[in-house]
């Protein structure tokens, strides 16, 4: 092996580096290694004149391997190996050191910072001295998509796509599509009904000749990567035939099973066969297999023999579909902050005091007070509603430390809707701060506390207890510096937004990451907002992080506009990182075949032989072999031993 | 004693490209700082971590070798953790049979969400490496 002639490009990044690392000491040190036959260092290298700089220096040294000290491989590694292959080398022969996340960004100390970086750098040439040159392996492409979730960004999403005539698998959990945006009554800062901003979207969705509708459906199961995912969900069975059924509602009447209404958040009560919400999507019954006498004839069967359209099957099983897709959408939502964790606020035991969706649910015209805002406990009309911000958010003691962000705005609305309903009545709201960046929403604040005559307080309540029929409050007005004692007919909680249960579940199906508050982690906080960190996976609406309407529909939209890009390629490549047998070394013994993951590797002929397609480049395998007669491609173990001695060379 | 305990140890920290190097990373975005004591290594994974980069490791002279991959059940590769933790215990009890002060080797399970812990881990290792001094026993005589 001829020696390598590798140029080495340390970035200052304006001072993010320069500050706390001598840059101009490790492009000196790195000038004194064996291999490096160029330095350069400047103050911005993954600009267009630092880029244009590094392909003239591969030219003019005729360089074959280059090293850039920078940030993050995440952030820029892409970026400067396309700029190899502009310069004509391989790309695979250009590595990252990152001395900006792991070293400048962290350390103040400047002596220590350079040596540190020193390290780093030097590791990474070694590394790069042994680097082959690789071509990527292309991969064909499936031209389908899933979408996992239909709520509204879930909607959207699958309309995008399917729009573009790329085939939709939709997959919800429930038994209708429709989401929490459903169960809203009016959406801010418009006040438009939400039922008649999402039904026509739902028909949409139900009409589509590109979109496969899956409810009652969860997905158990992700194998494959991006471009080639396959997907396993599971079909829940629901008892009723949704082509036969005809909405008559016979079923519910005879049905002898009373249970709470998750739909209508508990205030009102359902039959185990059940409609979620009369123009649900798709149009049928029903039935719930957990609560239903035991789907026995002989015990029930009342539905199925006052069913005169015969939809009724007791014989239904679930189902396991398996579905290739290209590419997939995470849009699973959110859910409120238990009221069982807010003990000073009665958690959740005290009557008449309500979360934010179940206020909504007795101000929309479809659910059980038929838009009455009457209070649960008497069925009277509430005079006085005390309407608390924050509950659980902001509180990084005690709950969730992020701001909910669409409380300050649905609060507002609440105490709108509540007095366009009672226009006797008062409404008090107690807040921290009054967020309201966006389009028209300062204006609609404004409108809540001016022409609806609504009283904010800014403070905390500190307790809140059931005192002569009535809820005490218990709070605190910081800005006249007085406590505050209200007797309200009714309570409304603006609780925080939590990652829905189903976010919990999908992350760990997918293997995409959560952020520290468990929502769905975006590849770049900047850069890539609606990507995973998987390739091929892309989140889009509250389960990412607490957003509004609008927000969502235009991440749901990008992440559309990300799958149809992405599917719109012939084959796509993949890096060549891979396991490869040293065949002289073999002895056959099995013991990486055992050690995959991914049964990529088979014994022929007495050695062991890598299936390319398979292999996902973990290097499990080359950790178990003891002759060392399987590596992973540019991570050998030759380089990593030479790392380690970089590391600690003083 | 006294100036043992001043001593910066040098670290070897094997991180996992997908959990703790990207928590690495976060820690670098939060700017929570920690001590440079420690040198980054990114693997694929922590299963793709021989025994014998450990060893490699005190060979060369590190006073201290971290390993840092997914928690358990969130591996990339759906297994690599487990075979990791597996080669580690072994790593563990082989320290211990030849005298290296248990101390000297850590595994952390430290996801990309972790910047915070990342920062600890580093911090805690370090603090905890300062007053065992030099590692000499797996250490290769300098060649002259």
């Amino acid at each position: 092996m001829s020696k390598k002639r590798t140029g080495v490009f340390v970035c200052h990044c304006g001072t993010n580096i320069a500050a706390t690392v001598d840059v101009a000491k490790v492009a000196k040190e790195m000038a004194g290694e064996d291999t490096v036959a160029f330095t350069k260092e400047y103050v911005y290298m993954c600009s267009e004149p630092g880029q244009e700089s590094v392909v003239q220096a591969i030219k003019d040294n005729k360089l074959d391997s280059v090293v850039v000290t920078c940030c993050s491989p995440n952030l820029h590694e892409k970026t400067f190996r396309d700029n190899a292959t502009r310069a004509g080398i391989n790309n695979f022969t250009c590595e990252i050191a990152n001395i900006r996340e792991q070293c400048s960004w962290v350390h103040n100390d400047k002596a220590k910072g350079t040596e540190k970086a020193i390290k780093i750098s030097r590791s990474v040439v070694r590394r790069v001295n042994r680097n082959q040159p690789l071509d990527a392996i292309a991969v064909n492409v499936t031209r389908r998509a899933m979408v996992i979730g239909g709520g509204v960004a879930g909607i959207q999403a699958a309309l995008d796509i399917a729009n573009a005539g790329v085939e939709v698998v939709l997959v919800e959990k429930q038994a209708t599509i429709g989401g929490r945006m459903l169960q809203l009554s009016e959406t801010f800062p418009t006040l438009d009904c939400s039922q008649c901003v999402l039904s026509p979207k739902m028909v949409e969705v139900k009409r589509h000749p590109k979109i496969k509708l899956m409810t009652y459906s969860e997905v158990q199961e992700l194998t494959g990567s991006v471009g080639n995912f396959q997907v396993k969900a599971l079909k829940k069975p629901t008892f009723v035939d949704p082509d036969k059924c005809k909405l008559c509602d016979e079923c519910t009447a005879v049905c002898p099973v009373v249970v709470p209404n998750e739909y209508e958040l508990n205030l009102t009560a359902r039959r185990a066969i059940y409609i979620p919400y009369a123009q649900a999507i798709p149009a049928s019954f029903t039935l719930d297999e957990s609560v239903c006498l035991g789907l026995n004839p002989i015990v029930c069967g009342k539905c199925k023999d006052v069913c005169e359209a015969d939809a009724i099957n007791y014989d239904m099983r679930p189902e396991t579909v398996t579905e290739d897709v290209g590419a997939i959408v995470v849009a699973t939502g959110f859910d409120l902050y238990g009221q069982e964790n807010m003990g000073e606020l009665g958690g959740g035991k005290i009557e008449d005091v309500l979360d934010g969706l179940q206020f909504e649910r007795l101000c929309s015209a479809s659910g059980a007070t038929k838009g009455h805002i009457l209070r649960p406990s008497d069925h009277t009309e509430p005079k006085n509603v005390v309407f608390i911000q924050c509950v659980g958010s902001r509180d990084p003691a005690k709950h969730c430390a992020y701001c909910s962000k669409i409380c300050c705005m649905y609060t507002a609305k609440h105490a709108q809707l509540y007095k366009h309903h009672v226009p006797d009545g008062r409404a008090y709201v107690f807040y921290i701060d009054i967020r309201s960046g966006g389009k028209g929403y300062e204006e609609f604040v404004q409108r809540t506390m001016e022409d609806n005559d609504t009283l904010y307080l800014r403070g905390r309540v500190s307790r809140l207890y059931r005192h002569n029929g009535k809820v005490r409050v218990l709070g605190t007005d910081t800005l006249s510096g007085q406590n505050v004692e209200i007797d309200a007919d009714m309570v409304v909680l603006a609780l925080a937004m939590v990652p829905s249960k189903g976010t919990t579940e999908i992350a760990k199906v997918l293997k995409i990451g959560r952020d520290k508050d468990g929502f769905l982690a975006e590849a770049h906080p900047k850069l890539k907002p609606v990507e995973s960190v998987t390739a091929g996976i892309y989140l889009a609406g509250a389960a990412q992080a607490p957003k509004d309407i609008p927000e969502t529909v235009a991440q749901a939209g990008a992440a559309a506009a990300k799958v149809i890009a992405l599917l719109s390629q012939a084959t796509l490549s993949r890096p060549p990182l891979i396991a490869r047998v040293r065949r002289s070394h073999c002895t056959g013994c099995g013991m990486c075949v055992d050690a995959c993951p991914f049964i990529a590797i088979r014994l022929e002929n007495g050695k062991a032989v890598v299936n390319e397609a398979l292999c996902e480049g973990c290097g499990s395998c080359s950790a178990t072999c003891l002759r060392a007669a399987i590596d992973v491609k540019n991570v050998t173990q030759l380089q990593i031993y030479e790392m380690i001695e970089a590391c600690l060379a003083v | 004693m006294s100036e043992q305990q001043v001593y910066e140890p040098r670290v070897v920290a094997f991180l996992c490209k997908w959990c703790s190097s990207a928590g690495s990373d976060l820690a670098g975005v939060s700017r929570i700082q920690y001590p440079a004591n420690a040198t980054p290594i990114t693997v694929p994974c922590t299963g793709a971590i021989s025994p014998m980069y450990i060893m490699s490791a005190f060979n060369k002279g590190a006073d201290g070798v971290l390993v840092s991959g997914c928690h358990i059940g969130d591996c990339h590769y759906i297994e690599g953790n487990y075979l990791a933790r597996r080669k580690m215990q072994l790593i563990m009890e082989l320290l211990e049979f030849i005298g290296v002060e248990p101390n000297r080797f850590r595994m952390s399970w430290v996801s990309a969400a972790e910047g915070a812990k990342f920062a600890q881990v580093i911090t805690d290792f370090v603090n905890d490496l300062k007053p065992l001094g030099p590692q000499e026993k797996l250490k290769k005589a300098e060649h002259s």
